[in-house]
């Protein structure tokens, strides 16, 4: 075990706890459209979100012991266990980005440092910075294509790919864990941002937000 | 818009995610106590400007935030190539000895004329 300070983000207090996107439910509403939606908006708030740092194959063991999954090694990939509830993506060659169900993320953490003790690597909790946008429905894809620089054709961009790009000009994490469903990780600060910008973008298609 | 190859990523990707970073394979002088004024100033503060082939630093930003280096021509925007921190460029000015670039310094040396 490495002597590094850790401490568990979430508390057992009595402090209610907001997602990122409770302000704009308050004051952008949430569209229902019923059956006529082609576009069907979700935030999956709440997730633990880890970043790893460091050599690939050291963290490559440690992973598959802890998590049961192997670390992408390859540029742009995304990997999940069988519920797909927990998942893996490249960042950069020495850069993943893991996520798991809310709660998982202090007891995941502790178990890596145990397991990986003296290497050298780096892990941070960012749960509380980041949230998960979901986008569904046939338009999906075309309102992505409104919105991000990055070639989404399924040809360019198929199942089990992640990119780090450009979502009307904020920086997101562009994620596709299924043919269907297409996930967005942005910042807490530019989620009400990227929620308007989404509500505006999906109106023609009658977006259809669940909460 | 370019599309730039990123390296490290992979592929190729917008020019929106990279932001250049100057001069590439600048060597700190392993003494800079033994260095003359001269030298170190050079260092510090004085960059190639060529017309033609040049080497640059550039930065993935928005992608995998990793600094790689382009061989870029001055004159037409071209990018030859990309390669890893660390490597040694293939296409430098003296392999690129071509028609177009000798055409570009004739037209040069006209207009100095």
């Amino acid at each position: 075990m490495s002597n590094a300070a850790t401490f568990d983000t979430r508390t057992d207090t009595a402090i209610p706890v907001e997602s990122p996107l409770a302000f704009s439910y308050r004051h952008s509403g949430a569209p229902r459209a019923g059956s006529s939606s082609r576009v069907q908006l979700r935030e999956r708030a709440m997730l633990g979100h880890l970043i790893l740092r460091g050599g690939a194959i050291v963290l490559d063991e440690a992973v598959r012991d802890v998590l049961g999954i192997s670390l992408p090694g390859k540029p742009q990939a995304l990997v999940q266990d069988a519920s797909g509830e927990r998942s893996i993506q490249w960042l950069s060659p020495d850069e993943w980005l893991v996520i798991v169900p809310s709660g998982e993320e202090f007891p995941l953490e502790t178990q890596l440092r145990e397991r990986l003790g003296d290497s050298h690597y780096a892990i941070s909790d960012v749960s509380g910075g980041q949230t998960v946008l979901e986008i569904t429905g046939e338009a999906a894809r075309e309102l992505l294509m409104k919105a991000v620089i990055y070639d989404v054709h399924p040809r360019h961009f198929p199942v089990g790919k992640g990119v780090t790009t450009v979502f009307a000009k904020a920086t997101t994490i562009l994620r596709r864990p299924s043919e269907e469903r297409w996930e967005l990780v942005v910042r807490r600060s530019f989620a009400d941002y990227c929620y308007r910008w989404l509500l505006d973008a999906a109106a023609e298609y009658g977006v259809n937000v669940e909460q | 818009m370019f599309y730039i190859y990123c390296p490290y990523c992979g592929e190729h990707r917008e020019e929106e995610e990279f932001h250049p970073k100057g001069q590439a394979h600048i060597e700190r002088p392993k003494e800079p106590e033994a260095c003359s004024d001269e030298e170190w100033g050079n260092y510090l503060f004085f960059r190639n400007n060529p017309r033609g082939v040049h080497h640059e630093m550039w930065v993935h930003a928005v992608g995998c935030r990793k600094f790689f280096n382009v061989t870029r021509h001055t004159v037409s925007y071209e990018i030859l190539e990309t390669y890893k921190m660390g490597e040694q460029p293939t296409i430098t000015a003296d392999s690129q000895k071509q028609p177009r670039e000798a055409a570009a310094v004739s037209h040069q040396e006209g207009v100095r004329a």
